[in-house]
């Protein structure tokens, strides 16, 4: 899918800067009044709970990354019924699944010590309780049918599908209405999820788009490798048939 | 205009072997009885408020719309017609034909299901109506052509009954949270324009969901 050298770039990237946002981003002190770029501010109300910042919003941020890309290789596998794209494609959705796991599951811990419960169906919690039903009924779909061409070429169709409801409620619906998430209907502190504010230092801005680029590059990498297993899965089992 | 002619001669067809065995209009309108019942049964006594009736509308319209709007694709595959009318019609045909007949079942379904409402729950009183219609002809809108596409997947894919109703809750979900929202609107009696952000989604949604489903039918139907 990519070449050697990306590969080699997107593996050493992600471990680097994924190991660099852990340890930054748990061990840098808050201070109420920071003088220094390794001190971030107090958020009063977040305190320490502001770190989730740095490691569940790139999840999510790559669990819609996934499910575009998963969409996109759909396309492409209909265009020219090449098997490759549609092992792609299938590939990103399973990652598409773990992420979305991760970012629910950081969310929910997070939310029993800020908002008082694991789950509130804030509508931000809804979508990505969505995101999980997609992937569970796509991979659901594809189970359900043996025959290859058949079950690429249906389930690239629902994945381009449901890619077209994903903005919905990814970024429209949470903005329409009231919630609990930056950025919901009535709060006036951000414009969107993603939050503008003066409450996000400009350090900790840095440190949480590094982030979103270790985890892109973490998505890459772990991409290309069930890619190659996927690969030689199928040769596998072109032989044994 | 020689597709519009022949995606009607499809409507007229799917209409007739509808009106001949009246199937699935028999099963819906019987399926949306009995949950309407196991409805009033569950809350008897109870008075829902507007959010929880308007909610359990569009639970009923979804299950019904999942119990019904396969028939169309279905049958095809079942009587082994679907090579036929590849033959004769054009994919966009074919498909608009379908979208066209699921879009009057789905009219029908959500008269009924309001017709059921209002008669077993007192408290489902339709204060805006303007509100209302709207949203259930949108929503219909909106079910009927995101169900009519998955019904084509779905019987591809060897009619398995319960991969339906999967696949379509989460296509469904944005159009189903903003149909309660404007269906609570309209019982509270709102003004028509606070709705307005309700519509906006709701024909957008519809908007996309069609011509993706036009544009993705032609990978579904042939083989």
């Amino acid at each position: 899918m990519f070449g050697k050298n990306r590969v080699t770039f997107a593996k050493f990237g992600s471990v680097i800067l994924v190991s660099f946002v852990l340890v930054a981003g748990l061990a840098i002190p808050l201070s109420p009044s920071p003088q220094s770029w390794l001190e971030f501010p107090v958020i009063p109300g977040l305190e320490d709970k502001a770190r989730n910042l740095f490691f569940h919003v790139p999840m999510s941020w790559t669990a819609v990354l996934a499910f575009f890309i998963s969409a996109v290789y759909g396309i492409r596998y209909l265009r020219s019924r090449d098997i490759d794209f549609d092992l792609i494609s299938v590939s990103a959705a399973g990652l598409g699944l773990l992420f979305s796991l991760l970012a629910t599951v950081t969310g929910a811990l997070w939310a029993r010590f800020n908002w008082g419960a694991f789950w509130n169906w804030d509508p931000r919690q809804t979508s990505i309780f969505v995101l999980l039903l997609i992937y569970g009924a796509y991979f659901g779909l594809r189970s359900a049918i043996e025959n290859e061409e058949k079950r690429g070429r249906l389930s690239a169709v629902y994945t381009i599908l449901a890619g077209f409801t994903v903005p919905f409620f990814v970024f429209v619906l949470p903005r329409m209405m009231a919630g609990l998430h930056p950025g919901a209907l009535g709060d006036d502190t951000g414009k969107g999820p993603l939050f503008e504010t003066k409450m996000i230092a400009p350090n900790m801005r840095v440190l949480f788009y590094t982030s979103l680029v270790a985890f892109t590059l973490l998505f890459l990498w772990l991409l290309n490798m069930r890619v190659r297993a996927a690969r030689l899965e199928y040769q596998q089992s072109l032989h044994r048939s | 205009m020689k597709t519009l002619q022949s995606s009607y001669a499809v409507l007229l067809k799917d209409a007739q072997s509808e009106l001949r065995t009246r199937y699935a209009v028999n099963a819906l309108l019987m399926f949306v009885v009995t949950a309407a019942v196991i409805v009033q049964l569950a809350i008897r006594s109870e008075a829902p408020s507007p959010s929880v009736l308007s909610g359990l509308f569009w639970v009923v319209v979804f299950f019904a719309a999942m119990s019904g709007l396969s028939r169309t694709f279905v049958s095809e595959e079942e009587r082994n017609t679907a090579m036929t009318l590849q033959l004769v019609a054009s994919p966009t045909a074919v498909y608009f034909g379908k979208l066209f007949f699921n879009i009057v079942l789905t009219l029908i379904l959500n008269a009924a299901i309001t017709f059921l409402f209002t008669v077993v729950f007192p408290g489902f009183e339709v204060r805006q109506f303007e509100t209302f219609v709207l949203t259930v002809v949108l929503g219909s809108l909106g079910l009927a052509s995101a169900s009519t596409i998955l019904a084509a997947i779905v019987a591809k894919a060897g009619s398995k009954g319960t991969l339906y109703p999967v696949l379509a809750f989460p296509i469904l979900i944005p159009l189903l949270m903003t149909a309660m929202k404007a269906t609570t609107r309209a019982l509270e009696g709102e003004p028509f324009g606070a709705a307005s952000a309700e519509f906006q989604v709701l024909i957008s949604y519809i908007m996309v969901i069609t011509a993706g489903s036009y544009l993705l039918f032609d990978y579904v139907w042939k083989e």
